[in-house]
């Protein structure tokens, strides 16, 4: 008899354990620099060949990577301008981490990057978008950078969430970055 | 299997995936894995070296039964069965 008990709490548990963590990936993307965010979308996009849900939480300087150059915003204040000025505009503006070299570097990367069939930061996020990978996008950090929603990329599965959202899913993920 | 096996099997579907690296090859394998049937047999032709180390550990992931690989000039063959 207590056998068969035991047995059942142990079958109960493992049923919790399998719900626990899903086949997901969730990637906090702080970083706004190209390097680093190649290595995030290549990952984000690798993962869906594994049948994996991924979920990317962009803050703080990652942000550039999502705006749209084309995108005109107005009735900021003077700091948002100023921080609006200073960071990135998009995808094709962020720069190396290391050896950027007021830009040569960068540019070198990216005709290495052509020569080599490298996808670059602009295609993955349209492919990204093709695969379902979602964009989480941060509010709070959006607010203090004076970063606007008229001023982010059109993406088909794009949210804007706090950090409740994040702990939410990175619990259920089996792996989980900080890039 | 052999390669020289290989060179002479039949296969259901060829994806070309040598204009694209990292994780391009990866990405391709598994869209045109979605449209053939289980038992059926599927080439991948690149020249990305981590390709080699990347298929047959996705494939064991996936449930698919790896082949082996062929070298050709310039790229390489990784032949897979559906699982």
């Amino acid at each position: 008899m207590d056998i068969e008990k035991k047995i059942k709490e142990l079958e109960s548990q493992i049923a919790e354990l399998k719900e626990s963590t899903k086949d997901k990936l969730s990637i906090v993307v702080f970083s706004g620099d190209l390097d680093k965010l190649l290595a995030a979308m290549i990952i984000a996009t690798g993962a869906t060949a594994y049948d994996m849900e991924v979920d990317l939480f962009f803050t703080f300087w990652g942000l550039s990577a999502l705006r749209d150059a084309k995108k005109k915003v107005k009735g900021k204040n003077f700091i948002s301008k100023m921080f609006g000025i200073m960071l990135p505009k998009g995808s094709k503006k962020v720069k190396l981490s290391k050896m950027n070299m007021a830009g040569i570097g960068t540019a070198m990367l990216k005709s290495l990057m052509k020569k080599k069939n490298v996808a670059s930061l602009d295609e993955m996020f349209k492919t990204a978008g093709e695969l379902g990978v979602r964009i989480n996008v941060c509010e709070m950090s959006m607010d203090l950078m004076g970063i606007k929603r008229e001023e982010i990329i059109d993406y088909p599965y794009l949210n804007y969430v706090g950090v409740g959202s994040y702990l939410s899913d990175a619990q259920e993920s089996k792996i989980q970055l900080f890039i | 299997m052999t390669p020289e096996e290989l060179k002479d099997l039949q296969v259901d579907k060829t994806v070309d995936a040598r204009g694209t690296a990292c994780p391009g090859p990866l990405l391709e394998a598994k869209k045109a894995m979605g449209t053939i049937d289980p038992g059926q047999v599927m080439e991948v032709l690149s020249s990305d070296e981590g390709t080699k180390k990347d298929l047959p550990k996705w494939c064991t992931k996936k449930g698919h039964d790896f082949m082996g690989i062929v070298e050709e000039p310039g790229y390489f063959k990784v032949f897979m069965k559906k699982g």
